[in-house]
């Protein structure tokens, strides 16, 4: 009865796993994008050789994607051998939403990207956060490439 | 700066029926009413007093200009060529001979005169029932020579009034965000104007961006965000001494601010660790209340006009919806349940509507609800728009637009449009720059 719950469960987890890949996979990739998720380096800086500056999100997410997490591994690890750099992390969001809730939404942007490096070991004392919401645009086009790029979580050395 | 409180004193004339015509604007106007102004007939001491103190040639005509402008951008009324009027004005404002009114199909009429007396600005008006060959309303008031465009708004509110049943919108500024330069690198300044555009002042620099603006509807203070120092916080502004002052200093960034409908707090979002919520602050004893506390985003909160309820900005169901609380943040209800994204919710000064923005499909729209989210209806529909902002009678709305823009930056806009709760009579308000972010004064005489 038991191992038939857990057997059920597995089944279960395996299933949602196969669709869940099933529908990361069947996303399109249209050139420089992952679904709506910018996978490009147009707008990209480097902090140090082979360490990216920046993350990038999908319409209204917070979500940290496979290639932004291991972006911000490299940052943890570049962080951790320049003991002495703080970073501001700058959150902003496409110009597809109203003023406030962008506001908010990149506060929430730029603190997904912080709680990761913290998990990573950098401490707090040495991440701020700013939001600009909508105000500070890399790509001033009004299409959905454009859009990608500036919805992005940009880490920017404080000294 | 006390130039904006100095007293005007009225005084009614006697005044001998009461009114005929009427204005019906619970509809869209179709057929607006049409009305001749009479410039304003002036004598040639005053005259020339008037055109060295304010460089104009003639204050009469001029005033009776800012009325007509007024009327017309109000979508009620047709004010008739003057090129077609009969009467001399200072004939008609003794007693106007109607059939030649009637000729040119004025259904009313407004005359008056101006004079100097001590130094001051002194203008009486009447309004006449062309049809029914009544006077409806006469008053006089005395100013200050430079205050000559207010006077001609407060006669456009009392018109309005006498003629719609409803107090005016007329004598009121909107203040709101300046922009200029690319749009990566946009310069924002605060800049206040007069409702119909004039006396465009700007208010700050440019050194730090600066966002949504919010009037007092008690007084001539402001609320905005301002990101000085890099510090993105709510700050308060008089307008008329120029004085700022933080308020929203909190460890992290405050934003949305709004007053309260008494003019004594301030609401606010503040944002901490990824997650907003809402807070009050009493500006008098500086205590802090927080009102929602939520994982999700909470933003955008506006006040009902009894200081009652608030209604607000979440993401709590998983998208962008619009709540109504009551204001000590019990009883939380999302009121918003159409297709798409809900945001911006603002009350109106009447409190009976919510205007919002929407976005369903790619477009956005400016829209009133109930306050229960019964009643949905949109306004007008375009690529990108946003922020509504009531009229102080609560029958226009101001927002901003912004144009589509390619990939070099091209074709980029920003501009102030408004447009009657009706729907109708949706226009452009002209800016010297590009605008966003206005927000409307009350009243500022009654």
């Amino acid at each position: 009865m038991k191992l038939n719950k857990i057997l059920k469960n597995v089944f279960l987890v395996t299933v949602a796993c196969i669709m869940l890949s099933a529908c990361a996979t069947s996303k399109k990739t249209t050139g420089q994008m992952q679904g709506d998720v910018y996978t490009g380096k147009d707008t990209v800086e480097y902090l140090a050789s082979g360490v990216p500056d920046r993350v990038f999100f999908a319409t209204n997410e917070s979500v940290l994607t496979t290639a932004s997490r291991e972006t911000l591994r490299k940052q943890a690890a570049w962080l951790r051998k320049n003991s002495k750099i703080n970073i501001v992390l700058e959150g902003h969001a496409d110009e597809r939403g109203t003023r406030e809730y962008n506001l908010a939404l990149g506060e929430r942007r730029a603190n997904a990207a912080k709680d990761y490096l913290m998990t990573y070991g950098i401490s707090s004392n040495r991440i701020s956060v700013l939001s600009y919401g909508k105000e500070r645009p890399v790509d001033s086009g009004s299409n959905p490439l454009a859009w990608s790029k500036n919805r992005r979580s940009v880490s920017v050395k404080a000294n | 700066m006390l130039r904006i409180l100095l007293i005007f004193y009225f005084f009614m004339l006697p005044l001998k029926v009461f009114a005929l015509i009427e204005v019906d604007i619970t509809r869209g106007n179709l057929n607006p009413l049409p009305i001749a102004v009479s410039p304003l007939s002036i004598d040639e001491t005053s005259r020339q007093s008037f055109e060295k103190i304010l460089k104009k040639k003639n204050i009469g005509a001029e005033i009776s200009l800012v009325v007509e402008k007024n009327l017309k951008a109000s979508g009620l009324f047709n004010p008739l060529n003057k090129d077609a009027f009969l009467q001399k004005p200072d004939i008609a404002n003794l007693k106007p001979r109607f059939e030649d009114w009637n000729l040119i199909k004025a259904q009313a009429l407004i005359t008056g005169k101006v004079n100097i007396f001590e130094e001051k600005l002194r203008v009486e008006f009447r309004l006449w029932d062309v049809l029914a060959g009544k006077e409806m309303m006469a008053l006089a008031f005395t100013t200050v020579p430079n205050n000559w465009r207010r006077v001609g708004h407060i006669i456009t509110d009392k018109v309005y009034e006498r003629l719609t049943g409803e107090k005016g919108y007329f004598d009121t500024r909107i203040i709101y965000v300046s922009e200029e330069g690319p749009k990566t690198r946009r310069i924002k300044k605060l800049a206040i104007m007069d409702q119909d555009g004039a006396n465009n002042k700007f208010l700050t620099l440019g050194n730090e961006l600066v966002l949504t603006p919010r009037f007092n509807p008690t007084s001539q203070m402001v609320t905005y965000l301002s990101y000085f120092k890099n510090l993105p916080r709510v700050y308060l502004l008089d307008v008329e001494t120029g004085m700022q002052e933080v308020v929203g200093d909190f460890p992290g960034m405050t934003f949305a601010p709004r007053f309260s409908p008494d003019g004594k707090k301030i609401i606010m979002s503040f944002a901490k660790d990824g997650n907003s919520d809402i807070y009050t602050m009493d500006l008098e004893n500086r205590i802090v209340e927080k009102i929602t506390n939520h994982p999700s985003i909470d933003t955008s909160p506006s006040f009902s006009p009894d200081g009652k309820y608030i209604a607000f900005n979440s993401d709590r169901s998983g998208y962008q919806q619009i709540y109504v609380m009551r204001s000590d943040g019990k009883n939380v209800k999302r009121i918003s349940f159409g297709k798409g994204l809900y945001g911006t919710p603002v009350w109106s000064p009447r409190g009976d509507l919510i205007a919002f923005t929407k976005l369903h499909k790619g477009k956005f729209y400016i829209g009133v609800m109930r306050t229960d989210g019964s009643g949905e209806r949109l306004l007008t529909e375009n690529f990108y728009q946003e922020a509504p902002s009531w009229s102080p009678n609560g029958r226009v709305l101001i927002f901003y637009r912004e144009t589509k823009t390619d990939s070099k930056g091209e074709g980029f806009s920003a501009k102030l449009w408004s447009i009657d709760l009706t729907g109708y009579n949706e226009r452009l308000v002209k800016t010297p720059t590009d605008a966003s972010d206005p927000s409307w004064s009350s009243l500022l005489s009654n």
